[in-house]
């Protein structure tokens, strides 16, 4: 599809964030599967018009990154840590119930165009182990059969709230994030769960504090 | 040791991420400060409070800032490195959700100090949380004046772009953030030259961590000595722990370097079930694991590198006895391979091998012989690939098998799975073991 | 060469330091890398990615040595060594030996076993290295990484996966070198491998490069695969016969036939680089060639043999007296073409000569006999790398002479600034970070004449320098121009020629007025000095200047010039190729010295055939005007040179032109010696002025349908598509068609549009591509009116 008028507006401004232009590619490569769904030729040979660089250029760029996807990701993206804590926690046994519900294996999209589902890697929330995301956003210690649970609100359009995060969108409302991270979003639910705050509790109920002073230490 | 939330102090103000709910509690008092000061003595301070980057590498941070040459007429780039992506690292992102500003106040005061007027915050792509309310926390400091031209009247000028990743471990790299921030491929850059004198578009730039850049303002705010009360001589100050695994609490607790994991894992709840340590890695996939008997070692850079291991991340890892760790070592190295970036042979070609190896063994094949010819194939790569990642990979099989070899034996003719019911291990109820 | 302020820290002496390799102390200059510092001790560290034109990578590791004070082996390509430094190679260093090693073994872990079937095998890097330290068995019992085999990056490069150890020297290349970077790395880890773009390949005209840099087999030709084993190849050194770039080349055969050309290592000229066209386009050297004289007979050519046809060209000869017109076309090696004007001059008597094949004028002869004729080599490829300024005008480098386009898009890398006067600023000029100074085509002489002071202090910037192109002739005044700018600002000014011939058919004498060396040949002591080395009086000599480019074919029309001599020549070369052929048509008598049929062998009444460059000695005088001698290829070839068949002919006329093998030409030329006297003065011509209306601006891509790239279908399907640029004002003003229509006096080309950065008003075409050949089919010329119309139906 071909990359319209306003998007390539948008990638203007990305390029007009940095002191060299180029160093917006990965976000406008973001943008373009905000806008296509999945980074197409069209938006690789955008870039490459936007930036004066080769269409080979870009490419080398939208494949080094697994984030970019050459095929429609569809509108959920589900991806299961399999990485050593969160797989061997459990987040094997998530990955397999998913993959059975949707009927896919790693890296593929469903036949109806709605999840597309990965073995990601750590994703930085090894205390909140299993983890899965949906559209990237954290959906914390989960289970197999929380995990499908979720698939299945989504399949049905319910509502579905991050548990560190927002209300889920749709894979193109995250990627268009990551071009643009000023959503909206950042006041929506409570990031800061109890796992975050266990130290502090603890601290709490010991009586435990830092000297704020050197006096004090 | 106790724990001393400083950094965590207020996580628990749902406010804390916002400009109001973060002044309430004495922020940007330290950048108010720091705008009044001459640069060089920002440095100064830095380089007396003793903090080493919490990266995982321990760079001594003043000295980083040192390296930067001044009056050079190039512009000067701060980047901070929030790539979290090592196995294990769980502190950046959580800092960065719940206390943003903290992170903004430390980036305008560290520019400042090395004459930088743009710093990027590169955070990895996937986790769109961490990077809307960075940005919020930019937009907010930006229309109170905390950001942008003339700052504070200190004449001080700074534009903060949080950049977003797109997936690849390397990034974590330095150099390969740099070439990714500009819009390549995320490969590493040869050195010489170094960051400080070419980095971002060949420009003197700093590269520090999201917690080291956190430390800032608490240590302008409140001074080295202060700082110095924590920690060791080698180790100040104090560290955001993220305790993962077969742990009762697992989470985040802050305590000074030095406190021990049998201290941090007794406030995390103890092991699950009563059940034991079987191996432990105090901060990454990258660093050597350990076994119950270092659960006494202080969490110091010296000390774990006395054991063997290294410090890292600072977010130890626990797992019980029900783990194979094969089946651990072999998704590490799975890892690796997949986030080899290329560019060098040993890396690229030596983690497709020892992968392919250990799922071998992980399935109940092999022989003897090649579990000591990963052992020689990782000393092919250690020390011989372009970047720390391939020293990464060639880690976990090593010493895995310093306590483990039997187990790595007995795989080549029985499977993790037969050996350990993968059941076992998971953690969530209604798992139901073997 | 002069020492100035500007380039004088480069030629001060370079500050050396000590290291130890080994045990052996080697001194080296200061930043040299410890590869380069071992390789003058004569150990060669094992390398797949360092390359010495490139910039260093350290990717591959095959270099790892140890080094004194350092914890970990350190890759010799990227250490640069320090004085005092201690060095231990594989050759002294168990750390080192294993780690090299190391790597070998893991290199070959994924590669295939495939070297008998290898392009690349007898030849490979990583062959020689593996037979050197590889293990005799593999440890490595896994799957090996497999790809699809070879995939089309171009026409005609193709890239087998599974053989590349990504090395990165393709797409450094590509990048840092040409400019061209339509291939890169793609994916990442083990799955890394090089690749196009969906819509884009590998169109380079240096694309070849890639293949002869690749260590591997991974990059191959589909002109030379499968073609032949290196070990079956018999390697001679030779020069390019395309262009006047000069490259060095090795010319590759077997069993009498040329397999494949590779670019040879000058480093003062090509450096290590050619360009696609010289690596391949040489199937015309053994298709379809003329084997044997030939005599039109009842209006058909017939096979004659040597004595008849030389009495019949002697004959035809004979009958026009000396009012025979001698044209060399631009592939003549420098000894043919002085060939050819002793015979003009002391056979015939003859002074009609000319070896522009292409437009020209008075205005640029006078130009080329004033500034250019026998003088000695002046600007140099290191003096355009080091020229703080280098003035294009007429001249497009990336088409007509590649490597001067490197050279350039080096420098200015570097530190030179490169401007351009010209109707479009082009993708190569940007290549070269170059400056478009806009003049509408056929009016750079104005724009000369009125140049920003900026520029004219950048030309009078010590080592500035002036290039002009072989367009400059169809520019009125354009020639007066340059040389007047030249003298005013004190930059160098030199003429780049776009074939290999024209430089050294200049400086021979072949062309009316001039004799060798840059004599005139209206100067008494010129004549003289000639004759005395011909043997000849100089009164015998003709005293008159001779007719040259239209005035020789005018007279030839109108039958004054009653007999013409075309010693490889193609009527549509002219400027106005109707002229051209009503001139070769009408003259009493065509005597062809050709290898291939052409439009003037059709004509002709003697065919004489002659040798092509792998059967021939000679020499190139490239545009620096440094001689580019090559020796014969194919030795047992039947083939007479131009220079024999004219001496042969000769014979046959009862003249004594002396003798007409290489060597004595050199001699002779040598002893002529250069010309100490007055030169022709500079020509005086006024610059035109834009006529209004749709001025054309072409001129003849690097790739095209020239007959020397004749079959070699893969190399021309990697040519630029013919198109029509125009700005985007005069494509608005047209309704932005998908096609337009180019008219001028002869018909109409019709062509897809393409919007460039163009003067307004102007259009670019290419001059001689597959679809558009503008002589023949519009019937003008660079500068002149077209008309254009939006619309494709011609």
């Amino acid at each position: 599809m071909a990359i319209s008028e306003a998007t390539r507006e948008q990638m203007q401004q990305l390029a007009a964030r940095y002191p060299q232009p180029r160093s917006a590619l990965l976000p406008m490569l973001h943008l373009v599967q905000s806008a296509e769904g999945e980074v197409t030729t069209d938006g690789i040979e955008a870039c490459a018009d936007v930036l004066s660089i080769t269409p080979a250029e870009v490419k080398a760029v939208s494949t080094f990154y697994t984030m970019y996807k050459r095929k429609p990701v569809g509108k959920h993206h589900i991806g299961v840590c399999i990485n050593t804590l969160c797989g061997l926690l459990g987040g094997d046994a998530v990955y397999d119930a998913l993959s059975e519900r949707l009927g896919v294996g790693h890296d593929q999209p469903t036949a109806d165009g709605e999840f597309w589902l990965e073995r990601i890697e750590c994703q930085a929330a090894c205390t909140h182990a299993p983890v899965m995301t949906v559209d990237w956003e954290f959906m914390d210690d989960v289970t197999p059969t929380s995990a499908v649970d979720i698939v299945d609100r989504l399949a049905r359009g319910e509502q579905v709230a991050s548990t560190r995060g927002p209300v889920i969108r749709d894979f193109r409302a995250t990627e268009h994030t990551l071009a643009f991270p000023l959503d909206g979003l950042a006041d929506e639910g409570n990031p800061v769960d109890a796992k975050m705050l266990a130290g502090l509790a603890v601290a709490k109920e010991r009586g435990m504090s830092a000297p704020t002073s050197t006096q004090e230490g | 040791m106790t724990l001393t939330p400083i950094i965590t102090e207020f996580w628990d103000d749902p406010t804390l991420y916002t400009l109001d709910g973060y002044r309430a509690h004495g922020g940007y008092r330290a950048l108010a400060s720091a705008l009044k000061q001459d640069p060089d003595a920002i440095i100064s301070t830095i380089k007396d409070s003793g903090l080493r980057g919490r990266g995982g590498a321990g760079f001594p941070t003043g000295m980083k800032w040192s390296f930067v040459p001044q009056n050079d007429g190039k512009p000067h780039y701060l980047v901070v490195n929030a790539d979290e992506s090592e196995p294990g690292a769980c502190k950046d992102i959580p800092m960065m959700i719940a206390n943003p500003h903290a992170l903004v106040e430390g980036v305008i005061i560290s520019a400042f100090a090395i004459r930088a007027n743009h710093a990027f915050i590169y955070i990895r792509g996937e986790v769109p949380e961490a990077i809307r309310r960075v940005a919020n926390a930019i937009e907010q400091a930006r229309a109170a004046g905390l950001i942008g031209t003339n700052i504070l009247g200190s004449g001080f000028d700074l534009d903060v772009v949080a950049h977003s990743g797109a997936g690849a471990y390397i990034c974590g790299e330095e150099t390969a953030l740099l070439d990714s921030l500009e819009g390549y491929r995320g490969q590493p850059r040869l050195k010489p030259p170094f960051p400080a004198v070419a980095g971002l578009y060949a420009s003197p730039t700093v590269i520090n961590n999201v917690e080291t850049i956190t430390n800032i303002p608490y240590i302008i705010d409140r001074g080295v000595d202060w700082f110095r009360q924590f920690g060791t001589e080698k180790s100040p100050g104090f560290k955001v722990f993220a305790v993962s695994g077969h742990v009762n609490r697992p989470g985040i607790y802050e305590a000074p370097l030095g406190i021990t994991m049998r201290e941090l894992l007794d406030y995390a709840g103890g092991m699950r079930d009563g059940r034991p340590v079987k191996f432990w890695l105090p901060g990454g996939s990258s660093v050597p694991m350990l076994t119950a008997d270092h659960l006494d070692i202080p969490m110091t850079y010296e000390d774990m590198a006395a054991a063997g291991t290294m410090l890292g991340t600072g977010t130890p890892m626990l797992f019980d006895d029900t783990v194979s760790v094969v089946k651990a070592v072999t998704r590490w190295l799975e890892f690796y391979k997949h986030e080899s970036c290329g560019k060098c042979t040993p890396c690229r070609e030596g983690t497709y091998w020892i992968t392919g190896v250990l799922e071998k063994f992980e399935h109940g094949h092999g022989s003897e012989a090649e579990v000591d010819t990963l052992v020689n194939l990782c000393g092919q790569i250690a020390g011989r690939s372009f970047c720390a990642l391939g020293d990464a990979a060639a880690t976990p099989y090593p010493a895995a098998l310093k306590y483990f070899r039997d187990e790595f034996i007995a795989a080549t003719t029985t499977s993790a799975d037969e050996q350990f019911d993968p059941v076992a291990s998971y953690v969530f109820a209604g798992a139901v073991a073997r | 060469m002069t020492i100035t302020n500007n380039t004088g820290s480069d030629l001060a002496a370079v500050e050396t330091i000590t290291v130890v390799i080994d045990g052996v102390a080697v001194e080296v200059p200061k930043g040299t890398l410890a590869i380069r510092a071992a390789e003058l001790i004569g150990t060669e560290i094992p390398r797949f990615c360092d390359h010495p034109l490139l910039d260093p990578v350290a990717a591959c590791r095959a270099c790892l040595i140890e080094v004194e004070g350092m914890p970990k082996p350190q890759p010799a390509c990227a250490q640069v060594v320090s004085d005092g430094m201690v060095i231990r190679t594989q050759n002294s260093s168990p750390v080192a030996a294993e780690a090299q090693a190391g790597v070998m073994e893991f290199l070959l872990l994924n590669h295939p076993l495939d070297c008998p079937v290898c392009d690349k095998g007898g030849e490979c890097p990583l062959q020689n290295q593996a037979m050197s330290i590889g293990r005799p068995e593999s440890r490595f019992t896994e799957e090996k990484r497999t790809f699809e085999k070879p995939i089309n990056v171009s026409a005609q490069i193709l890239l087998d996966r599974e053989r590349c150890v990504s090395c990165a020297r393709c797409t450094r290349f590509a990048d840092q070198i040409a400019g061209d970077a339509f291939i890169d790395l793609l994916e990442r880890g083990a799955k890394q491998q090089v690749g196009t773009a969906d819509d884009q390949p590998f169109d380079s005209y240096f694309s070849g490069n890639t293949v002869q840099i690749c260590p591997v087999g991974a990059l191959t030709s589909a002109a030379y695969r499968f073609r032949s084993r290196p070990f079956d190849l018999v390697s001679v050194p030779t020069t390019c016969e395309h262009c006047a770039s000069g490259c060095s080349l090795r010319t590759d055969y077997r069993r009498g036939v040329v397999t494949r050309r590779l670019a040879w290592d000058d480093p003062e000229v090509n450096e290590e680089w050619n360009c696609d066209k010289g690596r391949f386009a040489f199937q015309y050297q053994t298709e379809g060639r003329i084997s044997a004289p030939m005599i039109r007979e009842n209006g058909e050519l017939r096979v004659a043999s040597w004595p008849e046809a030389l009495g019949a060209a002697a004959e035809g000869l004979r009958q026009a007296g000396t009012a025979v017109g001698v044209l060399v076309g631009g592939r003549a090696t420098v000894e043919d073409a002085y060939a050819y004007q002793r015979f003009a001059r002391v056979a015939l008597g003859s002074d009609h000569l000319d070896f522009r094949v292409r437009a020209n004028s008075d205005e640029e002869a006078a130009f080329l006999k004033s500034a250019v004729a026998g003088a000695p080599v002046r600007t140099t490829y290191a003096d355009l790398e080091s020229a703080p300024a280098v003035l294009l005008v007429a001249f497009e480098p990336e088409d007509e002479s590649p490597i001067v386009f490197l050279r350039l898009r080096k420098a200015s890398a570097a530190r030179t600034a490169v401007l351009s006067i010209s109707a479009t600023a082009t993708r190569g000029l940007e290549k070269m970070n170059g400056t478009w100074i806009p003049a509408a085509p056929g009016t750079e002489a104005a724009a000369i004449g009125s140049l920003d002071a900026s520029v004219l202090d950048q030309l009078r910037q010590p080592g500035a320098v002036i290039l002009v192109g072989e367009r400059i002739a169809s520019i009125a005044g354009g020639a007066s121009a340059v040389q007047a700018l030249a003298a005013s600002t004190g930059a160098a000014l030199s003429w780049v020629p776009r074939r290999a011939g024209e430089r050294g058919a200049l400086d021979a004498g072949a062309l009316a007025g001039l004799l060798p060396l840059g004599r005139p040949l209206t100067d008494s002591t010129a004549r003289s000095e000639v004759a005395a080395v011909w043997g000849v009086s100089a009164d015998s000599l003709p005293k008159q200047v001779g007719l040259s480019g239209e005035k020789l074919l005018l007279a030839a029309k109108s039958r004054t010039i009653r007999a013409i001599i075309a010693g490889g020549v193609d009527l549509g070369d002219f400027a106005d190729p109707a002229l051209a052929r009503e001139a070769f048509e009408s003259t009493g008598f065509v005597l062809s010295l050709e290898n291939h049929h052409s439009s003037v062998t059709e004509i002709a009444d003697v065919v004489l055939p002659v040798a092509v460059v792998t059967e021939k000695s000679g020499t190139f005088i490239n545009w620096e005007g440094r001689p580019r001698p090559f020796g014969e290829v194919l030795r047992d070839a039947l083939m007479m040179s131009d220079a024999a068949v004219l001496g042969l002919i000769a014979q046959s006329l009862g003249a004594n032109v002396g003798a007409s093998d290489v060597p004595a030409l050199r001699r002779q030329m040598a002893s002529i010696g250069a010309w100490q006297g007055a030169r022709e003065s500079a020509p005086s011509v006024a610059p035109a002025v834009a006529a209004g209306g749709v001025a054309l601006a072409t001129w003849r891509y690097l790739l095209d349908a020239g007959s020397m790239q004749d079959d070699e279908p893969h190399l021309a399907a990697t040519a630029r598509p013919a198109t029509a640029i125009v700005s985007a004002a005069t494509a608005a003003s047209l309704g932005h068609p998908a096609e337009v229509t180019i008219s001028g006096p002869a018909g109409a080309i019709a062509l897809p549009l393409e919007v460039g950065t163009v003067v307004d008003n102007a259009v670019v075409l290419p001059m001689n591509s597959a679809g558009c050949v503008v002589a023949r089919d519009l019937g003008a010329g660079y500068g002149e009116q077209v008309s254009l119309r939006a619309g494709g139906s011609a």
